[in-house]
């Protein structure tokens, strides 16, 4: 499929090595991170920004989208963030429960 | 589908089956891979709501179990995420090869795939006994929040039950890859599929295990 080819060749296996080795790291940033002593919002926004940097080099690379036709890219991406960030609309809600708690 | 003689002043319209003029292949996919890609999106949005719930009920609530401690279930956990991001570059392998036209290879590398996804499934079954063997059940637990319980159930539930899925879906498509009853499409197809599990893990992973570690001040 042209999609899949660059010039007729497969992406080489370094890339994918690469994004692989990448992932590995920021899996073990997070698991210093859990140790660190810092507010829970603060761990949960940084975990999250970490994980989604994560979903987003499996999503270009592995999932190939970077190397799609960008038609594809605007048609599911743009959509799908929105829905989620609307989802995500009532979260700070809970850090105003977490700032109520018993000290 | 539009010809040349019914829309001949669309821009960019070259040619009678210009990708624009309406209907061909305007993303230029096989018409399943885009249902993947489509059955993908909703299964996000499924996890999502899923993520929302637990991330509020766990930054809400006045005493969370932590019950989590280095070793075994951070350690664990840890080798449960190298190996589902291994088994993403197997399955990129097999896709290549499936490309390539080497289909004993590409059933080998999916194989590789299908082992990681029983290793990740065994790894994760005895974490979820030695919670159950703690005291942990669906509305109660020794620590804290009764509702620990039912979301780490729940949310790790639902992932074992699409890497399980995952298993068979994979086991079919290197099968039927190598008697020449699937194409190269399909095994990028069941990859995508396979990269989305992975993917979820990806949030999973710090939010019920990291934000639960057991550490000295906690």
């Amino acid at each position: 499929m042209q999609a899949t080819l660059v010039h007729g060749h497969p992406e080489p296996k370094r890339i994918f090595l690469i994004v692989w080795v990448w992932l590995l790291a920021l899996t073990g940033t997070e698991t210093l991170l859990a140790y660190q002593h810092v507010a829970l919002e603060v761990m949960l926004i940084a975990l999250m920004t970490l994980s989604i940097v994560k979903a987003s080099l499996i999503i270009a690379y592995f999932m190939h989208l970077r190397f799609e036709r960008r038609s594809l890219v605007l048609t599911l991406m743009p959509a799908v963030v929105f829905v989620i960030a609307m989802l995500f609309v009532v979260f700070p809600d809970s850090l105003r429960l977490l700032r109520m708690r018993p000290h | 589908m539009a010809s040349q003689e019914t829309m001949p002043s669309l821009p960019g319209a070259t040619a009678p089956e210009s990708v624009w003029s309406g209907g061909v292949s305007p993303y230029a996919v096989v018409p399943k891979k885009l249902g993947m890609w489509l059955f993908i999106v909703s299964d996000a949005i499924t996890f999502a709501s899923l993520i929302l719930a637990y991330s509020y009920i766990r930054v809400a609530s006045v005493n969370w179990p932590r019950p989590f401690d280095l070793w075994p279930s951070i350690i664990n956990a840890n080798v449960m995420t190298v190996v589902l991001l291994t088994s993403s570059i197997t399955v990129v392998m097999a896709v290549r090869a499936s490309k390539m036209g080497r289909r004993g290879t590409t059933a080998r590398w999916l194989m590789a795939t299908i082992a990681g996804g029983v290793l990740f499934d065994i790894l994760h079954i005895h974490e979820w006994l030695g919670l159950i063997g703690e005291g942990v059940r669906l509305f109660s637990n020794p620590w804290g929040t009764p509702m620990f319980g039912a979301s780490f159930f729940a949310l790790t539930g639902l992932h074992m039950l699409h890497v399980t899925i995952g298993v068979f879906y994979l086991g079919v498509i290197a099968w039927g890859f190598q008697r020449s009853k699937f194409t190269a499409d399909d095994v990028e197809i069941s990859g995508l599929y396979w990269h989305f599990v992975d993917l979820v893990w990806m949030f999973l992973f710090p939010l019920v295990y990291l934000m639960s570690a057991k550490t000295a001040w906690f």
